[in-house]
């Protein structure tokens, strides 16, 4: 790591490691910096191995029994759902981009309480370590579905109040780190940095805060429950002690549907960083951008109902949670339709990260239509618990914020780790990864619409081509990953030294040295003016 | 606007095409903007970008209209709603358990069933619960399901137009015996039916009662008596098999008699058969029921 030393005065945070040495420099480490690119390490690892979940399900369903037996494959998709969901998609974003990036964009030094932001850290690891003892420890690994309905959770055999607990660690670690972002976003803006100065990326960081700290909460308590019934017996969800159900659906999505948020909503706010950046353009209709984000972590608070449609519900609480549903797709289309004005009149170099954010645009788009689709009445009734939803949020968070935090990790590569890695390679990657993942869940779509059931290891004749098809496209999105990653960790060791500012930039973050010295800012910069400003040469 | 096998399948098929010819016409509109700004707006055929001014009426434009197509799409969905949800007062009512993992069916007059049969043209209203942990009653052909709650009744309705034979599959996970707690949906013309609802089920022959309670107790779920692989071993010849069994970790080679049978039925975690899992619930019988049973996996050769 040699070239990642800076200036003599400032050194890279990469060199500067405190009073620790070697790897507790690391662990020990209250640099935002140093957090953000750990919490990367891991989450891409915990990916890694969902990744390799999700391959083995689908190589499963080509040959129903031979590959899998019935309890082993639900164990799979047990864990795939777990680790996806719980280990990579809802800290995602906030965890790695957020840690490293929040404070550098709003012109701090660090976020408001660095030591809390170590121990949600901390939390986190120790959260994944009992999730994955779950696991391997005696008996079986959880097998209910990564939502753990009752009362089947309750009744089940296998280890599912370690997997619970760890889902409770981890939501400690996720409400400690909304709060220290909504109060580093409070407290610790740059002198001249108006709210409605800040970069787009920190305002759906500030929205997330919220949901993480008002909603994770209720999952917490929720799961809670779940261990009572399972060590204690008592019967919150059991009808035969009184208990009901479908209040843990009600609760569990109370928390689970303002999640998609979580993950979504720091996503859209990547893309709305990266597009003015290669087009070369400000941001068409900033103000509106802000106020959805804000719009769709309200409004998204209140339509968990519509996952529970079938679920026997009344029919007069299905009619206004699809109604309500209908209406938080408003602030998102908004979000689409200045994305795209803002390419209008630009000058637009096509770079990996713009592709993947123009790729996000589509792929959100079709996840977020589908989503209407499901949440009316009508069509929901044919289309739930099927492959359709399957399809649906695989769309919304493997192509939407999967795909976002690939463009992240494009576009901020060359700040985070000093080098620059090879284009080529990128877009030979990205275009393996969209043709494979289109060819993956799209055909999900149409065995779905046949009416193929959700979470079934074996399945009756007629669906078998479009499993096929699926697998396939499973094959080629793993080769698309091994290529991008491929390229990525070879820039890593091999590539050219990055530039301060090599993709043109305006926020703060390409005006000081790639990697950033240990506390960012020589002296604290001083904001005069939007932040979005591309025609105008400083 | 009529198609489909049943009442229901061509109102939820047109609304769910509306809403997707919407969806793919927004999505079309999307990507085109997105390529032609892409071609046009490159850098190579334009080198210098120009400012463009916020514009609110754009703003005001973009929010309203889509607020009424989403409002227009929710209705969409909602039209047919109040009609696929609440049944004719003529329906013939039907109740559907579902237990882990296989569906009974019983009709008015306590016959009993594992596939629905039932007769064309007349509206059936479906009674569904659960006698453990959530299943859900999903007719692909009729595109209806709804979860069957334990300890609540939830409800759906639906008329047979064609005769013909519909895959009934339980859509919320439920176990290790979920991808096969199917059954059929069987329609018959009226005639056929009333023949077979007043058929006397009840007191024949004993092997007859015997299958009945296989199918009433819930076995057939995961014990196939034809031989097929399922959750549990078979049932066809099991009686006098030699089979390995686990006990404690151990394996030993046992001879499935009747004592055998006797006790793996009340204590179903007791000498498991190797290759399969102890997952069987305990079930209650009388022992009238139990001699039935056994008695009659005796004579299943």
């Amino acid at each position: 790591m040699t070239k990642r030393r800076g200036t003599s005065r400032h050194p890279s945070f990469y060199r500067d490691q405190g009073p620790y040495k070697g790897i507790l420099g690391w662990l020990m480490s209250t640099d935002h910096k140093r957090i953000g690119l750990m919490y990367t390490l891991a989450l891409l690892s915990f990916a890694a191995v969902g990744v390799c979940a999700g391959l083995l399900m689908r190589l499963s369903l080509i040959a129903p029994g031979k590959i899998l037996t019935a309890q082993t494959y639900n164990e799979v998709f047990t864990v795939h759902g777990i680790i996806m969901i719980f280990l990579f998609v809802i800290p995602g974003i906030p965890v790695a981009f957020g840690n490293f990036f929040l404070p550098i964009l709003i012109g701090a030094r660090d976020v408001a309480f660095p030591r809390l932001n170590r121990l949600s850290w901390w939390l986190y690891l120790a959260g994944a370590v009992i999730v994955l003892v779950s696991l391997v420890l005696h008996g079986r690994p959880p097998d209910t579905g990564w939502t753990f309905y009752a009362p089947l959770s309750i009744e089940s055999q296998a280890n599912i109040s370690v997997a619970v607990l760890g889902v409770v660690v981890l939501g400690f670690s996720s409400i400690l780190t909304g709060l220290n972002f909504v109060t580093t976003i409070h407290r610790l803006r740059a002198p001249g940095m108006g709210w409605f100065r800040m970069p787009l990326f920190v305002w759906t960081l500030y929205a997330t805060g919220w949901v993480q700290m008002l909603a994770t909460p209720v999952l917490a308590i929720t799961l809670v429950f779940i261990i009572l019934g399972r060590f204690l017996g008592v019967g919150f969800f059991d009808p035969s002690r009184g208990g009901d159900p479908i209040l843990y659906q009600h609760l569990f999505w109370i928390y689970s549907h303002p999640a998609v948020y979580i993950m979504l909503l720091p996503a859209m706010g990547i893309i709305s960083e990266i597009i003015p950046v290669f087009s070369k353009e400000r941001i068409f209709g900033y103000s509106a951008i802000a106020v959805s984000a804000v719009a769709i972590a309200s409004v998204g608070s209140l339509v968990w109902g519509h996952h529970m449609f079938t679920s026997g519900m009344s029919d007069t609480a299905r009619v206004i949670f699809s109604l309500i549903t209908f209406v938080v797709a408003v602030p998102s289309g908004v979000k689409v339709f200045n994305w795209v004005a803002t390419l209008y009149k630009g000058s637009i170099v096509v770079c990996s990260p713009l592709l993947y954010a123009l790729s996000f645009i589509l792929l959100f788009s079709i996840g977020g239509l589908t989503g209407l689709i499901i949440g009316a009445l009508a069509p929901n009734l044919k289309l739930h618990g099927t492959y359709f939803i399957v399809a649906h949020f695989h769309y919304v968070m493997f192509g939407g914020a999967g795909f976002a935090i690939l463009a992240g990790l494009h576009y901020w590569f060359p700040k985070m780790f000093g080098r620059m890695f090879d284009e080529r390679r990128a877009k030979i990657g990205w275009l393996v990864l969209f043709v494979g993942f289109n060819c993956l869940y799209f055909s999900m779509f149409i065995l779905g619409y046949q009416g193929m059931p959700r979470r079934y290891f074996d399945y009756p004749p007629q669906y078998f081509t479009g499993h096929l098809v699926s697998t396939i496209g499973s094959w080629i999105t793993a080769a698309g990953l091994i290529i991008i990653f491929g390229n990525l960790v070879r820039s890593f060791f091999k590539g050219k030294q990055a530039p301060a500012n090599p993709c043109g930039g305006k926020t703060l973050e390409w005006r000081i040295p790639s990697p950033p010295p240990t506390e960012n800012f020589e002296r604290l910069p001083v904001i005069k003016g939007e932040m979005y400003r591309f025609e105008r040469e400083d | 606007m009529f198609f489909g096998p049943s009442n229901t399948s061509g109102k939820i098929e047109v609304s769910f095409l509306i809403l997707t010819g919407i969806s793919v016409l927004f999505l079309v509109l999307v990507t085109f903007f997105i390529i032609l700004f892409l071609i046009k707006y490159n850098k190579k055929r334009h080198p210098r970008a120009q400012e463009v001014r916020e514009s609110l009426l754009l703003e005001i434009v973009w929010t309203v209209i889509p607020t009424a197509l989403v409002l227009a799409l929710f209705y969409f969905g909602w039209k047919d709603f109040d009609y696929i949800r609440n049944p004719p007062k003529n329906a013939m009512p039907v109740t559907v358990i579902g237990r882990q993992w296989s569906w009974l069916f019983e009709y008015e007059n306590g016959r009993e069933s594992d596939v629905l049969r039932v007769p064309v043209g007349k509206p059936i209203r479906l009674i569904l619960t659960s006698k453990d942990v959530i299943h859900s009653f999903f007719v692909p052909a009729f595109q209806i399901k709804e979860d069957c709650v334990p300890g609540m009744e939830t409800h759906l309705w639906f008329t047979v137009n064609e005769t013909g034979s519909y895959d009934i599959f339980c859509t919320e996970y439920c176990g290790v015996g979920h991808s096969h707690m199917r059954s059929k949906v069987v329609a018959v013309p009226p005639a056929e039916f009333a023949a077979w609802y007043v058929a006397k089920a009840a007191a024949q022959k004993p092997e007859e009662r015997g299958l009945k309670l296989l199918l009433a107790k819930g076995c057939l779920g995961c014990h196939s008596i034809d031989g097929t692989q399922r959750e549990g071993p078979t049932l066809k010849g099991l009686y006098n098999r030699r089979v390995t069994v686990r006990e404690n970790g151990k394996e030993k080679k046992i001879v499935a008699d009747e004592a055998y049978l006797r006790t793996s039925i009340l204590k179903p975690a007791f000498d498991v058969v190797k290759g399969y899992q102890p997952i069987m619930p305990a079930t209650p019988l009388t022992p009238e029921e139990l001699q039935t049973v056994v008695d009659y996996l005796k004579g299943l050769k």
